[in-house]
């Protein structure tokens, strides 16, 4: 058993259960929609059709892409190849502004069409269409919220990875920054059938 | 602390398990393309379990770090599926 | 006691960094010190909120309108609650000793995350203070109800975003505390200390942790939907937009009722401390203890339609939440016969903490049994919402959790400051608050039985004996309370020296000096042995 403070197995515990924590947050958010969903199933049905499942078919693609390649960055910094490392890293982190982008344009394109909760439009809708454009808000809202906590983490690891206090011996930093991206990733997983795919 | 090696990914494995998760993310559109309407949501989630085990274990590593983070995680999941499984009790049977 | 040798031997109160006085307190990340601040905190918060239920029950004493009006009323009664439970009783006993004693007991120099830890801190003085604003910004103090139950929650005009966004804050600042005290546990235990050699306060706080972090997140999603609700328009929770009113009390009472477990555990870690010590004989029943902390956690968490069952549920979850009502009670009680059973055939020594622990036990069983009433489906429906309610969850969380944190403070404040109250005027605090209490409460169990609502401002004439017996036994608690304050101002500043071992404890908290040194042991200690083994007086 270890005394030292910085004992990197409980970094990493810790970090885990942060991510329990947050999936527990998202959790919450699942819980509704899985209620709302029995509730009104046809509503959620006719409501996913008005999402354009290639964006979301793109997005997915673009973060298992970027999952994949801040794993690849641990990998690089073990093998004691920073300069790599550095190239993975920012691989990532432009996936991920490629998905913010596209969440952009996705989110614009239905405020252009006045589908906002409390739009007139909306308020026309049935209840199903209501409750899952609400869901669909608050939970690509929320996740893209950590996509940016998750972008941050990784620009900190990656000068940290460049003046050299992330390397092959401790690189503890970068793989909970890692495990916090995968967990962007993980959740999305879930997401994205459940929003785009139950047409 | 360090008395064994870390175990390091090798850039092929990561490589062939986002192969993996990009087949089974064309599979999940494709079947949702045909309408099978529950069925293909039903068969959509399950993908995506597999897809997020496949994270689970290898992005994140879980294969290869101590047990713990294992049964921690898999302690999690069921919990929450019990929570859901039990609001459910209501919603199903009111 | 004025050691001066080496810089690391100085005890944690002398050891000042810092030129500027506060700033060795605001800064410090000591473990120690961190603890302090919240007992500090939560001293304040804790006479603002009494005072509030004071105010209450002087408003009671006469139907009508005596001091105040129906709308101040709702407001004193939810900052009362908000305050009380989520300042105060939620980060209450791990905050203050799991900061202060969860290192020392499994024999580490700190907690795993010691700069997350003061970070922790800081979130929740920032909740704390916004529960304050809430409660007098322009709007006028928040009316809901600490439960914040919609749809009034969503429709109410006071300061409900205000004390959302605390209590959502101040949920943070607990998971980050738990997230800690998890890892602490698992990577600081001193070399030897398997789990089955860790003592029982580490495995409550243990248990607690879990649920801080697994239920709190649940609550802060809850609490964002309905400020969602109420900025947005969303209509999750609104009917007339596909909502569903009763999802929310789903949602909240997932958390909420778990966090009955945040309080009370930790409670029952101290009293289980407290046993041995004044028996001088090892605790019964240790790994039933232990193991009933881990099963009140995991079985806590799946009873929370216990709070739902008259607005509607499924008849199938109306009793699946009951029975496991019932379920979790067993761990319970088979600590409380642990405890009785270690005192039986012990050397006891009534001390002030034994007293507080002994009344402890008392008023828990009396909440527990309550809790039962209201757990069966039956006479639930007959006590729903009056104050039979009130009194039981007084019963627990200020009969329990209240008074296991004075039996705490009583225990530990020689090893805390290193100086000792007065144990004839601490025996005469316990009286007087012990009397006070019931005198308070029990009425309410009688009123409710009645038909006396809770939350109500105004009541009908036969129902004033009640009300002023219950009254004037407020006015008796608080003259208990304070002199115990009292007691521990005096002794904090010109008590006795207090030995490292006031007690004759044999767990690791006092065999280390008192107060304890910054980084509380010379040598990290090695563990050979169960805690809670007592020698023989001639070994000594
Ligand atoms: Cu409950």
């Amino acid at each position: 058993m270890s005394h030292e403070f910085n004992d990197d197995v409980g970094k990493k515990m810790g970090m885990w259960i942060f991510i329990f924590t947050e999936l527990f947050l998202f959790g919450g958010l699942f819980l509704v929609y899985a209620v709302f969903r029995a509730n009104y199933t046809e509503g959620f049905h006719s409501a996913a059709a008005d999402l354009d499942a290639f964006v979301g078919t793109l997005n997915t693609v673009i973060l298992l892409a970027s999952s994949a390649t801040v794993a690849m960055s641990i990998t690089a910094v073990q093998k004691g190849n920073n300069k790599l490392a550095l190239r993975f890293i920012i691989v990532t982190v432009i996936l991920a502004l490629a998905f913010m982008v596209n969440k952009y344009f996705e989110w614009g394109h239905k405020f252009d069409l006045k589908l906002y909760p409390g739009s007139e439009i909306m308020e026309q809708l049935g209840k199903g269409e209501i409750l899952f454009f609400g869901l669909y808000y608050m939970m690509t809202g929320l996740h893209a919220l950590h996509v940016i906590i998750g972008v941050v983490l990784l620009m900190i690891s990656y000068f940290k990875v460049k003046n050299g206090t992330v390397n092959s011996q401790k690189f503890i930093f970068l793989e909970n920054s890692g495990l916090y991206w995968h967990l962007v990733d993980f959740i999305w997983i879930f997401l994205f059938p459940l929003m785009y795919l139950v047409t | 602390m360090e008395d064994k090696k870390h175990h390091i990914s090798s850039f092929n494995s990561l490589l062939m398990v986002l192969i993996g998760l990009f087949i089974m993310t064309g599979i999940s559109v494709m079947i949702t393309e045909i309408h099978f309407s529950t069925f293909s949501v039903g068969v959509a989630l399950l993908l995506a379990s597999i897809k997020g085990y496949l994270v689970l274990t290898y992005f994140m590593h879980l294969k290869y770090d101590e047990p713990i983070f294992r049964i921690m995680v898999f302690l999690i999941l069921l919990l929450f599926a019990i929570v859901i499984g039990i609001t459910f009790i209501d919603y199903l049977l009111r | 006691m004025e050691s001066t040798q080496a810089t690391n031997h100085v005890s944690y109160l002398q050891h000042k960094p810092h030129k500027i006085g506060i700033l060795n307190w605001i800064l410090s990340t000591d473990h120690k010190r961190i603890g302090l601040l919240y007992l500090y905190s939560i001293m304040v918060f804790f006479i603002v909120a009494a005072f509030l239920g004071l105010l209450m029950r002087i408003e009671k004493f006469a139907p009508g309108e005596t001091i105040m009006d129906a709308q101040t009323y709702n407001g004193v009664f939810t900052v009362h609650g908000i305050i009380m439970i989520f300042i105060i009783v939620i980060p209450g006993l791990a905050a203050v000793f799991g900061n202060f004693f969860l290192p020392i007991l499994i024999g580490a120099k700190d907690v795993a995350f010691p700069k997350l830890n003061l970070f922790s801190w800081y979130i929740y003085i920032a909740g704390a203070i916004l529960a304050l604003i809430s409660q007098f910004a322009s709007g006028g103090a928040p009316d809901t109800g600490w439960t914040f139950y919609v749809p009034y929650s969503a429709d109410s005009s006071t300061n409900v975003i205000w004390a959302l966004t605390a209590a959502f804050i101040l949920g943070f600042s607990s998971i980050l505390t738990g997230l800690n005290f998890i890892v602490t546990i698992h990577r600081l235990r001193a070399p030897g200390m398997s789990w089955f050699r860790m003592p029982l306060f580490p495995w409550s706080i243990y248990a607690t942790s879990w649920i801080q972090v697994l239920a709190t997140p649940i609550v802060g999603i809850t609490l964002l939907m309905v400020i969602a609700e109420r900025t947005l328009n969303i209509g999750f929770f609104d009917p007339a937009l596909g909502g569903d009113p009763i999802l929310f009390q789903h949602l909240f009472w997932i958390y909420s009722h778990p966090a009955v477990y945040i309080m009370i555990l930790p409670a029952m870690g101290v009293v289980t401390e407290i046993f041995p010590t004044f028996s001088q004989k090892p605790i019964f029943g240790y790994s039933a203890i232990a193991l009933s902390s881990v099963a009140i956690a995991a079985v806590g968490y799946f009873v929370w339609g216990h709070h739902m069952f008259t607005t509607g549920i499924s008849y199938w979850s109306r009793w699946f939440f009951s029975f496991l009502t019932f379920i979790v009670a067993v761990p319970s009680a088979i600590k409380v016969f642990n405890w009785i059973s270690t005192m039986y055939g012990g050397s006891i020594d009534l001390k002030p903490p034994l007293l507080w622990a002994i009344g402890f036990i008392f008023l828990f069983m009396i909440g527990g049994l309550t809790g039962l009433v209201l757990g069966a489906l039956a006479t639930n429906v007959h006590v729903h919402d009056t104050t039979f309610v009130v009194a039981h969850f007084h019963y627990i969380i200020f009969g329990g959790m209240g008074f296991a944190f004075f039996a705490g403070l009583h225990y530990w404040f020689p090893k805390m400051f290193g100086k000792m109250y007065n144990i004839k005027l601490a025996n005469i605090s316990f009286i007087i608050t012990f009397i006070g209490f019931n005198v308070l409460y029990f009425p309410l169990f009688i009123i409710g039985l009645q038909g006396m609502p809770r939350r109500y401002f105004d009541y009908f004439p036969e129902y004033q004996y009640g009300h002023v017996i219950s009254t004037i036994g407020a006015f008796i608690l608080i003259i208990g309370i304070f002199i115990m304050l009292f007691n521990f101002f005096r002794g904090a500043r010109k008590g006795e020296i207090a030995p490292a071992n006031p007690w004759k404890g044999v767990t690791l908290d006092w065999q280390i000096e008192s107060p304890p040194t910054l980084l509380n042991f010379d040598e990290i200690p090695v563990i050979t042995e169960k805690p809670y083994t007592f020698k023989k007086e001639e070994e000594a």
